[in-house]
């Protein structure tokens, strides 16, 4: 019994040998891998130019040197014009070392990315920009409002405010003063919708969100405060 | 923060934005800036080649040179630019650093340059990036080692000069056989010696002819009183050899501990246990595999072979991948060991009787030697042992390449390090040739300075013009700088040869040293006052012959002047003359020539050989003479 185990698996070794060289011979081509790498590869390969300076100027409130500035900063970091995600979350991360900042920076993302592309050329930065930084109160305030829409169906619910909330808070990461509670974001949704939602019906809509900063102080002197970032 | 990131800060304080209706606080004053001022280019001409960058990309950085105030020291008014004369291509590097936020090391440069310059931009070099920084370390490494062998070679080559104890320069003789030539001589005895006691080891077991009887007999048993007799003058040169080690270390704990004694003591104890033990019968068998440990003598060539010193090394530092290598062959070796045994197993008269019997074949196989005492009869005994055959050479070429190349790196170090050594010879006399020259030129223009000054006051202008111009601006600034240090610690500097000659001089004959000191009050008068406190404090001979020394080479400097403008003292001078051309003389004479410069106004007063007593009419002599003779006092006044 033992021998002709023994030749049954001598037998068997052959063959997978045998297979093992025709495999390098190519003659038996096994399952080829898929190159997930081309994926990354066709962003890389785009590259983006921005519209002439003059063109900028008339979108934007910023003088020439600004935007020469900006440009400058946007394509050092970014030598193919265009911001992905990925690399939008690593930058904005570099400003919160302690936290989390990558829920927020999506957020922000996909309030900069107007046009959903999945990136953002310069002329949605620099937009973004000159509301955030010379626009009125009202074009703030109208931003403010597209950030925390999440779905951009013209409505903030208590679920994407408390993802905007969350996104915040993990901003601060884990050492903070007091020690964060679990249900901080929680109570903080709550507080803002107690004071934004004016008619109870649980969705807090561009008007009152509009009516309700307009009469607090707090925050209208908040909007103006970085008025000279640049 | 990276550099590239700060310049969006702006981005991140305006998203800031999205918190505010969320807050519930009001939020803290935004910080103004100040000197809020248009970004501006700024030009950085670096010996000649112009950066341009601007002024905010140097401000990331605010504790470097560039980045900080230490900046405007450089600014050049006219220009309106900073100018740095240092080398441009390594600044390249510099301002990268401040656009990207990384420091390279490029690899053409110098490891000392780039160094330098990087300290006088203030950048410290542990930023330098990870793709830079092996390469880096490495070089500065690499250099480290060259100062440290440069700096003990210097010391030990200044340490030969103090005399050594007995038991260190033994130790010295020991560890560097060419120090001396009773060290190179035991070396080769000692050598010489191994090797026989080798040789012998090997042909006492050769078959040295027949006894009758037609019994064949080793040498060894044929030749024994010989072989004994060779067997203990080697062992009793061994053992001095070891006792004079043990003597000379300097740490005899660490000695006994070391591997090269081990194995003298393990080749010399093979003799003496064997004397004590002949008498005993039972443990004779012992003492004939103690006998085995003779063959250790082999290894004291060690001392001898700096090959075998790095083989050596390579083993133990391998030691890792001699250790995978015994693993995966020992992991092989039970694997096909098992598989050959029971596919063996049914064939009849098989040799594979165990498995462990197996190994040997396994190991025969799998080094490709093939004996052929054990080989498969079935089939599948065959198929799996060309698999393990197969798999042999793989398993043992793995390990192989790590271990050559690690002998490799050793061997080429120990070639970097002796080519070092063979350069230091020529590296280390450039130096000095460089620092003598330096010293030489100095007193050579002194005594020019001397010849120089005095023809000037004698008025004779052409050979002044001749000697004067041989100098720089920067050499004669150099050797003023020198001979104020000379007058700050009232000594001089001389050359070698004249100092050696001193010693020797001063160490042979004590007697006229001894007339300096009575006769320095005198020269003391007619030279400056440094030197009259010189030679009335120095009552060394060493010491006070040098200043002498010179001093009397610059009094026959002047004589020889002198002569040309006072003829009529042209036959006692004459005289002097001869001897001032001669140069070297011992302190005795000299000390005569500056009594007689004295003497000369008033000859009857002292003669040449006269008594040196300093006559109480001296000083007024010397006031006549330093009116007189003004140009003597000057021109040691130097």
């Amino acid at each position: 019994m033992g021998i002709q185990g023994m030749e049954l698996c001598a037998v068997a070794v052959v063959i997978m040998l045998f297979i093992a060289v025709l495999k390098q011979f190519g003659i038996l081509e096994p399952m080829s891998m898929e190159d997930s790498s081309d994926s990354d590869f066709e962003l890389e390969a785009v590259r983006h130019q921005p519209e002439g300076l003059d063109q900028l100027q008339a979108l934007t409130k910023f003088t020439k040197k600004e935007l020469q500035s900006l440009y400058r900063g946007f394509k050092n970091e970014c030598p193919s014009g265009l911001v992905n995600e990925e690399t939008f979350k690593l930058i904005y991360a570099q400003f919160f070392p302690q936290g989390d900042a990558t829920m927020y920076a999506h957020f922000l993302f996909n309030a900069f990315d107007m046009d959903q592309t999945g990136a953002i050329r310069f002329e949605d930065f620099v937009i973004g920009l000159s509301i955030l930084l010379r626009g009125t109160v009202h074009e703030k305030l109208n931003w403010a409002f597209n950030l925390y829409d999440i779905n951009k169906d013209g409505y903030i619910t208590k679920e994407e405010m408390l993802a905007i909330m969350k996104s915040i808070y993990d901003m601060m990461g884990r050492y903070t003063h007091p020690i964060l509670r679990e249900d901080a974001p929680i109570e903080h949704v709550e507080k803002f919708f107690q004071k934004m939602d004016r008619n109870r019906d649980g969705v807090v809509t561009i008007e009152e969100f509009l009516e309700t900063c307009q009469k607090d102080e707090n925050i209208m002197s908040s909007m103006q405060l970085f008025e000279n970032v640049i | 923060m990276a550099a590239g990131v700060a310049a969006w800060l702006p981005f991140a304080r305006a998203a800031a934005i999205g918190w505010m209706p969320v807050a519930n606080c009001p939020m803290p004053l935004a910080p103004t800036d100040k000197n809020k001022r248009q970004d501006e280019l700024i030009i950085l001409n670096v010996s000649g080649r112009r950066f341009q960058t601007w002024r905010t990309t140097l401000e990331r950085y605010p504790d470097t040179l560039l980045g900080s105030t230490e900046k405007e020291f450089f600014f050049n008014e006219d220009t309106k630019e900073y100018f740095f004369d240092r080398d441009p291509e390594v600044f390249r590097c510099i301002l990268n650093f401040y656009r990207t936020g990384k420091l390279h090391y490029p690899r053409y440069e110098c490891i000392s340059a780039y160094d330098e310059e990087l300290a006088f931009y203030g950048i410290l070099p542990e930023i330098i990036g990870d793709c830079c920084y092996e390469e880096y370390k490495d070089r500065k490494r690499e250099n480290a080692e060259r100062l440290m062998d440069d700096n003990d070679s210097e010391n030990n080559q200044e340490g030969s000069m103090p005399s050594l104890n007995f038991r260190e320069t033994m130790w010295r003789a020991f560890e560097n056989p060419h120090t001396s030539t009773l060290a190179l001589v035991f070396y080769y005895v000692t050598g010489f010696f191994i090797a026989v006691s080798v040789i012998t080891n090997v042909v006492e077991t050769v078959p040295c002819g027949t006894v009758p009887g037609n019994k064949e007999l080793p040498c060894g048993e044929r030749y024994a009183v010989a072989f004994f007799c060779l067997d203990t003058a080697c062992v009793m040169i061994f053992t001095v050899e070891y006792l004079l080690r043990l003597f000379a270390a300097p740490s005899r704990y660490r000695f006994m501990r070391s591997v090269m004694s081990i194995i003298d003591v393990v080749a010399i104890m093979p003799y003496y246990i064997g004397l004590v033990m002949t008498d005993n019968e039972d443990v004779s068998g012992a003492f004939v595999t103690l006998r085995v440990f003779r063959v250790f003598r082999i290894f004291k060539f060690s001392r001898h072979s700096q090959g075998l010193r790095i083989l050596g090394y390579t083993l133990k530092s391998c030691a890792s991948e001699l250790g995978f290598l015994l693993f995966s062959l020992t992991m092989a070796i039970i694997i096909f060991a098992t598989v050959m045994f029971y596919a063996e197993k049914g064939s009849s008269a098989s040799k594979f009787t165990s498995i462990p019997a197996s190994f040997w074949y396994t190991i025969v196989t799998m080094t490709t030697l093939g004996y052929g005492d054990m080989v498969p009869k079935t089939i599948a005994g065959k198929i799996f042992g060309s698999i393990c055959s197969l798999s042999g050479v793989l398993v043992i070429a793995l390990p192989v390449p790590v271990i050559v190349s690690n002998f490799s790196r050793i061997y080429h170090q120990n070639q970097r390090a002796d080519k070092r050594r063979a350069q230091k010879k020529a590296r280390l006399a450039r130096i000095r040739v460089a620092k003598t020259g330096s010293s030489n030129a100095y007193l050579h223009s002194k005594r020019n300075g001397l010849l120089n000054e005095a023809l000037e006051l004698t008025g004779s202008t052409d050979d002044e013009q001749h000697i004067s111009k041989s100098t720089s601006l920067i050499e004669s600034q150099h050797h003023h700088l020198l001979h104020c240090l000379e007058k700050t610690t009232n000594h001089e500097f001389i050359d070698e040869q004249l100092f050696e000659q001193n010693c020797m001089d001063s160490s042979m004959q004590n007697y006229p040293s001894t007339r300096s000191p009575s006769l320095s009050s005198q020269q003391g008068l007619t030279t400056s006052c440094c030197s009259r406190r010189n030679k009335k404090t120095t009552h060394l001979p060493n010491s006070s012959v040098p200043a002498t020394r010179l001093r009397s080479m610059q009094e026959l400097s002047t004589i020889h002047i002198q002569c040309s403008e006072q003829p009529s003292l042209t036959t006692s001078r004459s005289s002097l003359n001869m001897k001032s051309d001669d140069g070297l003389r011992p302190n005795c004479k000299a000390s005569q020539i500056t009594t007689a410069i004295i003497s000369i106004p008033t000859p009857p007063v002292l003669t040449p050989e006269g008594e040196s007593r300093p006559p109480p009419g001296s000083p007024s002599h010397a006031t006549n003479i330093s009116t007189a003779s003004s140009n003597i006092v000057k021109v040691s006044a130097l």
